[in-house]
């Protein structure tokens, strides 16, 4: 339990670190008490990790002052090593040893001025703190043949033989097993009841109230607010971290017609995963629209990509339209008639430097293969076509499409797969970062589509945009599908709840 | 937390040992298996000055071989060691025709200084390029090899140049042998015992201590140990404190002595005098022998003992096939390929069967998990 007397061992102020595009902190400020485990919570572009690399100097703030406890005005921090010398050290989540090295090594080297190294002292003093920290682990064992929890502990191991007064854990358990988990959670006790103070980044809500004394949210860069572990709820957490207040969410409204589709089944998937995602199972009726929601960072974009075969599918069965079919790659997708537009627009949707024309017909040529090109009328008049029916603005159809605005961009790349006429069409965020026109445009299509008998997926961070579109949500966290809501269930704060984990 | 605890102990005696060890035993037990079988196998091969003539004529290479070793663990390249060989045989070459020092021990004095000078100025340009201007150290090293074959070239106008029999240095290491009678062969002729004794070459010793010694450094020193660090995980070093860029500058200065090195150990066994063929592809005899001694070329791994393993290997490998019979050089190339082959196959395999090789086996050769 949190000490008492609340000793401040650091504050950071008024903060501010700016991106070629993005304000990625903007006057955040942050305190860290003696002896307590605190939770830095935020989606994922909060500017959680920017914070703490201005903490560990891996970036340079461009406002602000941090000051420490022992350091006399100002803390100086240009480098990790600087950060390591006032007494900041921090654990990553992708463990910042050397594997080829012994346990005993990873713990002293980089530290000792001497130019020889003396193993028998350095292989006693390790086993020492192993022992004292109840860590499973021998001093000579090389680092590689340790399970990534112990070298997790490793790493704290050395954090905390260094003195340092402000242990930052980034994502400590996100590659541990739950016994693991509690192996490094029962370390992290410890260390508090020693005075050690411990800042603790994850996405796992669970784990925060297992652990955490209090909790610092920030979002869009900027600090929401610090609370107490007792006094602030899990799903008040998922609200403050999504900047809505329970309040408004019940008084939203609902637009538009929607679509539950009907009895047939066109897909459905048994155990499916993939490099990145858990096994799951899911199905799609015929002109349903349903989207995934989650926080960012919960898996939802990870399901559909294991759907369509972006990622390398690891198991699992896969039913489209009642047959069995092998979908390993987006080509497998796409021949059983998927389509699915990416997140990541410039990186997985448009090819920048051809023309709107060629972008468009992009997918249709995929799927009759290379070997039989299309007609130079034929994907002219497609083109004409899509730009008309989606009025996507271009100069013309030979415009590179680097050059439209990302609405535009957008359309064109729902053209390319509306184009294949798919029967079951996946949309993962396409609505991020255009203007509210083409948004309501492609709310509007989606619902039209359905109508027409396409099943679709819609995923989006907004979740009234959600609401308004998808008769069925599915909701993750943390990599697992945790329920599915229909029909009346579909309000903000049913959603919330539910990424929350049902506690209130 | 208990739990954990048998699983620690059962671990077998086998599994305590580091990659890097396990692969040095491996070349060390191949190299004893393979003199073993040449033993047994042929006749010439019982006479204890074949293996003398083994370490003796690869010294050079052993002590290249530590210097590739050196920058492999630190996870780079230096293909230019076979270059500064040459540059530094003609260079030595030429000061000794030229310099008229008549004093025999200040004369190999300087001239082991100017060896060892030239391999410095070049391991600290390559390491200086490499490290703190972040080039490839492939194309540092090959611009650097370029660099060394060209100035031998100018130097020497393409001619060869020879050091006279009265040169105090052709004199002094015309000396620098060991004989050792007891090792050697007697023949009787006419009632008279001729003994014709085993050779053993000061180079031998001086590639066996830069063996021991860089063993000792990469094994205790600072320098050492970081160089381990920088060649397993750059990133991690960073974060751990490790200063990178002065340790992989270190590793390049480090492998350019030991090179200079190389060359005045070349002219003392195979004497003074320059020539533009000397040392060539000697980086790749340097780099198979590394390999094949458990040295990995993704970094982090490796020691010099198994290079000299790795070395002596190479060369025993040629003497078998020389007494077999097949003396043309492609059948001593063909060995070479064949038997870096099944080397980096056998470590592959070593790795991956302790679960975290670079290179994944085939499903069949795989124990399965429930084995374990």
């Amino acid at each position: 339990m949190p000490k008492e007397d609340n000793q401040v061992v650091l504050t950071m102020r008024g903060i501010c670190k700016q991106f070629p595009g993005t304000r990625a902190l903007n006057h955040v400020d942050f305190t860290l008490r003696k002896g307590e485990i605190h939770a830095l919570m935020g989606e994922n572009g909060a500017g959680k990790s920017t914070l703490i690399k201005v903490l560990t100097g891996v970036y340079e703030k461009d406002a602000g002052s941090i000051r420490i406890e022992g350091v006399t005005g100002e803390a100086k921090i240009h480098s990790p090593q600087d950060a390591q010398n006032i007494g900041i050290s921090t654990v990553y989540q992708e463990i910042t040893l050397c594997p080829n090295l012994t346990v005993a090594e990873n713990m002293f080297i980089g530290r000792t001025r001497s130019a020889f190294v003396n193993w028998q002292a350095r292989n006693k003093r390790t086993t020492e703190i192993l022992e004292s920290l109840n860590i499973p682990a021998r001093a000579k064992q090389e680092l590689s043949r340790c399970s990534l929890a112990v070298q997790q502990m490793v790493a704290i191991a050395r954090a905390v033989d260094m003195q340092c007064k402000v242990l930052i854990l980034d994502e400590p358990t996100s590659s541990l097993d739950e016994k693991e988990v509690e192996m490094l959670f029962g370390l992290m006790r410890d260390l508090r009841d020693k005075g050690v103070a411990i800042v603790f980044v994850t996405h796992f809500l669970e784990q925060v109230y297992a652990v955490s004394d209090r909790i610092t949210v920030l979002r869009n860069g900027e600090l929401v607010g610090e609370w107490p572990v007792a006094e602030l709820p899990q799903v008040q957490l998922v609200a403050t971290m999504m900047g809505k207040s329970l309040n408004d969410l019940e008084s939203l409204e609902l637009v538009g017609q929607k679509s539950v589709g009907s009895e047939e089944v066109v897909y459905e998937a048994e155990n499916l995963s993939s490099t990145e995602s858990k096994p799951f199972d899911f199905s799609i009726r015929r002109g349903e629209v349903n989207g995934f929601t989650g926080l960012l960072g919960s898996g939802r974009s990870e399901s559909v990509r294991a759907i369509f075969g972006a990622d390398q599918v690891t198991g699992g069965r896969v039913r489209v339209k009642g047959k069995n079919v092998q979908i390993a790659t987006p080509h497998d997708a796409m021949k059983n008639g998927i389509g699915y537009l990416a997140e990541d627009r410039k990186r997985d949707g448009i090819i920048a430097d051809l023309s709107v024309r060629e972008n468009i017909i992009l997918a249709l040529q995929v799927l009759k293969g290379f070997f039989h090109p299309m007609k130079r009328e034929e994907m002219e008049a497609f083109a004409d076509e899509y730009i008309k029916a989606l009025q996507i603005k271009t100069a013309s159809q030979d415009t590179p499409i680097g050059s439209l605005s990302g609405g535009n961009q957008q359309k064109v790349i729902l053209a390319r797969w509306l184009l294949t006429h798919p029967d079951y069409l996946i949309l993962d965020e396409p609505t991020r970062g255009i203007d509210v026109g083409t948004k309501l445009e492609i709310q509007r299509l989606v619902l039209k589509l359905a109508e027409e008998g396409m099943s679709v997926t819609f995923i989006s961070s907004e979740i009234e945009e959600m609401l308004r579109t998808c008769s069925r949500l599915i909701v993750m966290r943390d990599r697992n599908i945790v329920g599915e809501l229909t029909g009346d269930q579909l309000t903000q704060s049913q959603v919330m709840q539910t990424i929350a984990g049902g506690k209130q | 937390m208990t739990a954990m605890q048998p699983d620690l102990k059962k671990k077998k005696r086998f599994e305590r040992l580091t990659d890097a060890q396990l692969l040095t035993i491996i070349s060390g037990g191949i190299f004893l298996l393979m003199y073993g079988a040449a033993l047994l196998l042929i006749e010439a091969f019982r006479k204890p000055q074949v293996f003398f003539d083994i370490t003796n004529y690869y010294s050079y290479l052993i002590i290249i071989a530590c210097s590739l070793t050196v920058v492999m663990i630190g996870g780079g390249i230096n293909i230019s060691v076979g270059g500064v060989i040459c540059l530094t045989c003609m260079v030595c070459s030429i000061f000794l025709n030229n310099c008229g020092i008549e004093n025999q021990t200040l004369l190999v004095l300087a001239t082991f200084v100017i060896a060892i000078g030239i391999g410095a100025i070049f391991g600290a340009f390559q390491g200086a390029l490499i490290s703190y201007l972040e080039i490839q150290p492939f194309i540092i090293t090959l611009g650097g090899m370029f660099l060394a074959r060209g100035l031998t070239t100018i130097l020497s106008g393409g001619e060869n140049v020879p050091v006279s029999e009265t040169n105090p240095f052709t004199l002094w290491i015309n000396n620098a042998a060991i004989k050792i009678p007891a090792l050697g062969t007697t023949r009787v002729r006419k009632g008279q015992v001729y003994v014709n004794p085993a050779t053993l070459h000061w180079v031998t010793i001086i590639a066996v201590v830069v063996v021991i010694g860089i063993y000792l450094v990469m094994r205790f020193t600072k320098f050492g140990r970081n160089t381990y660090a920088i060649g397993g995980n750059t990133q991690s070093s960073q974060m751990l404190g490790i200063n990178v860029k002065l340790t992989r500058f270190n590793t390049y200065l480090l492998s350019g002595v030991l090179s200079g090195l190389a060359g005045f150990v070349f002219m003392m066994f195979n004497g003074a005098g320059g020539k533009t063929g000397i040392g060539l592809r000697s980086e790749m005899d340097a780099i198979a022998a590394s390999i094949i001694g458990g040295t990995l070329l993704s970094g982090g791994v490796g020691n010099v003992i198994g290079s000299f393993f790795g070395a002596i290997i190479l060369g025993t490998l040629q003497k078998i096939i020389w007494f077999s019979g097949l003396q043309e050089a492609y059948w001593q190339d063909m060995a070479n390929g064949v038997m870096l082959g099944i080397f980096i196959v056998m470590q592959s395999v070593v790795l991956s069967v302790r679960g975290k090789g670079k290179m994944h086996l085939p499903e069949w050769l795989k124990y399965s998990k429930k084995n374990r």
